[in-house]
């Protein structure tokens, strides 16, 4: 298995504050890794530096060996990186398959500047997107402006239009948060089905334990901008300075009565 | 949804023919007159509308393209001693300039957003407005004349009421193709969100500079129709600070964000404020006039009367009916996707 998206070294300061130092993370091709830590422990800053939001002030991103390091947005999601946000980012005055239209555009590039003006290469587009919207359950609101949509709602088209491009790497910045449990089920489920049968590698960063836990084959935690330790859910929720930093007393109290599904789930798969 | 098309396009073609005729059968030049201009505005609503419109940069440079493809035809008229009807083969230099001219002012402007483009497009306007009275040959504060046509007051003003009718059908038709298209998509997604439209692979500062460029050519052409329809440009006339502000008011007026919106504040708004001019009681007050009128129509339709008046029709004919048809939730409703299973395509079990 090879490293598809690695950072090192990642440092970035916003005046006195040092979002990130150091910060290391290296996804393996067709996993599934999670990235976790404190709130303003720069989860969110390294998911801006990687994605091409933010530029660092010193460290390189890798992306299949080619330093992608201050590459603008549309240049990374063309190199194949994919990202959703925590707020979501939708197109709230564009209807839910022109959401979708958006990204794929970006896959074939018109010919020429005619092409611009046609919508004649929309028709599998259009198939496409709709198959994607059937996949997160939400085909049905093709039509409607996605500003009307709900939360839930909004973060499955996220991840839907994502998808359209069809990215190597995925970055899902708390797929899980503010969503209801059987959404969570289902965004779940729907991630573990396009890592197993498309192979598609994504590293998110999320809150919900037991959503990471139960997903994901590596974690990296990190800890005021750097990695504390990477390792597998196992080594993670043992680990000493990962209690003290982040999960703390709480889960070690759980650690009887909760870990346990939480290990069968995982297992599971 | 048929008969909705048929009926829209018949409705263009009433109006087109309305359009058409209307010089032959209202043939008094004073009435022409506010025709002409009327498109000549209606013209620059829709140039501004391709750009602003869509991206929600609002600009109020426009009259730097305005000015510069008034002038831009004046001194090569001058300078290359056109006479006549063959002036009128400078216009596609008129809209040449507007293209080349959006180039440098969208590089800068184009930076930034929200306040400080608008701000940042005000001042470009006043450095050209500073060019056009100090430059050795824009004419300085007497600005430049027109080569002499001689037609009579009526087909004159027929005759450049049908050039600005063609440019203002011209200009809608490039403002819906772009509308329907990809790019228009893209321009509208940056509206709604640039940082993300950027991460979902949109060449953000490529797309606005074409659809500027786009907007500066048709703006600059119509300046060089209106330069030569009233013989002379000043800098305070071709650059005139007012132009903006009337532009942008016209297109709140109508409904903003919509090409028909656009073209129908201009044609309300632009023959009004005429013939508010020639009021005698009104010498002096007419603007204020107008400006109330202006406030009373945003107050009471705060998006533009297109918009609001579209509303006002639906809640009539859905009187009774429920305005939203209830959704179902999407984790409670596992039989209403039924396409679902068969739809992972890509290799599902």
């Amino acid at each position: 298995m090879t490293t598809l998206l690695r950072t090192e070294g990642i440092t970035k300061a916003y005046g006195g504050v040092q979002a990130l130092n150091g910060a290391e993370i290296a996804v393996e091709e067709g996993t599934i890794a999670g990235l976790i830590g404190p709130n303003g422990s720069g989860k969110t800053t390294l998911f801006n530096v990687i994605t091409g939001y933010e530029r660092p002030d010193a460290g390189e991103v890798w992306f299949a060996d080619r330093p992608i390091t201050g590459l603008a947005p549309d240049k990374v999601f063309a190199a194949g990186i994919g990202r959703t946000f925590q707020l979501t980012r939708i197109f709230p005055r564009l209807t839910v398959i022109e959401n979708m239209l958006i990204a794929a555009q970006a896959k074939d590039r018109p010919r020429n500047m005619l092409a611009w003006f046609g919508r004649d290469a929309w028709t599998h587009h259009r198939r496409h997107a709709m198959e994607l919207l059937a996949f997160v359950g939400i085909e049905r609101h093709a039509n409607v402006l996605a500003g009307s949509l709900s939360y839930g709602q909004r973060k499955l088209l996220e991840l839907a239009y994502v998808l359209v491009a069809d990215p190597a790497v995925i970055l899902l910045d708390e797929p899980a948060g503010g969503v209801n449990p059987t959404l969570i089920n289902m965004i779940a489920d729907r991630i573990r089905q396009l890592n197993a049968e498309q192979g598609k590698t994504f590293l998110l960063v999320e809150h919900n334990m037991e959503f990471v836990m139960g997903l994901c084959a590596t974690i990296t935690v990190l800890e005021s901008g750097a990695t504390v330790v990477s390792g597998a859910p196992d080594i993670i929720r043992s680990d000493k300075r990962v209690l003290d930093a982040y999960l703390g007393a709480d889960l070690d109290e759980d650690d009887g009565t909760a870990a346990e599904p939480v290990l069968n789930k995982e297992t599971g798969r | 949804m048929k008969a909705q098309t048929l009926a829209k396009s018949g409705g263009l073609v009433v109006l087109l023919v309305f359009a058409v005729l209307f010089p032959q059968v209202f043939s008094n030049p004073s009435v022409t007159n506010y025709g002409v201009l009327a498109l000549v505005f209606a013209t620059a609503a829709v140039g501004w509308h391709i750009f602003s419109g869509n991206t929600g940069y609002i600009a109020l440079g426009q009259a730097v393209f305005f000015g510069s493809g008034a002038y831009a035809m004046g001194i090569a008229a001058r300078d290359w001693h056109m006479q006549a009807t063959a002036v009128f083969e400078l216009l596609p230099l008129s809209a040449v300039t507007g293209a080349l001219i959006a180039i440098p002012f969208g590089l800068i402007a184009l930076r930034v957003r929200r306040h400080t483009f608008i701000v940042v497009t005000i001042a470009i306007f006043f450095i050209f407005q500073l060019m056009a009275f100090n430059f050795w040959f824009t004419g300085g504060s007497s600005g430049l004349g027109s080569p002499f046509l001689s037609w009579a007051p009526v087909p004159y003003n027929r005759n450049f009421y049908y050039i600005a009718l063609a440019c203002a059908v011209g200009a809608i038709v490039i403002a819906w193709l772009v509308g329907r298209s990809r790019f228009g998509l893209q321009l509208r997604a940056i509206r709604d969100d640039e940082d993300r439209a950027r991460g979902l692979g949109v060449k953000a500062m490529q797309v606005k500079m074409a659809a500027y460029m786009i907007s500066g050519t048709i703006t600059a052409l119509i300046g060089g129709v209106w330069f030569y329809y009233l013989n002379q440009v000043q800098p305070q006339t071709g650059f005139n600070p007012l132009f903006d502000l009337t532009l942008v008011l016209m297109i709140f007026f109508g409904g903003y964000g919509s090409i028909a919106g656009s073209v129908l504040g201009a044609l309300i708004i632009e023959p009004l404020s005429l013939w508010l001019n020639t009021i005698p009681a009104l010498n002096g007050f007419n603007e204020i006039v107008l400006g109330a009128i202006l406030l009373l129509v945003l107050l009471f339709m705060p998006r533009g009367i297109l918009p609001t008046g579209a509303e006002f029709i639906t809640k009539i004919r859905t009187r009774g009916r429920p305005a939203v048809v209830p959704a179902t939730t999407i984790g409670a409703a596992p039989s209403a996707t039924p396409s679902a299973p068969s739809v992972s395509s890509g290799g599902a079990r």
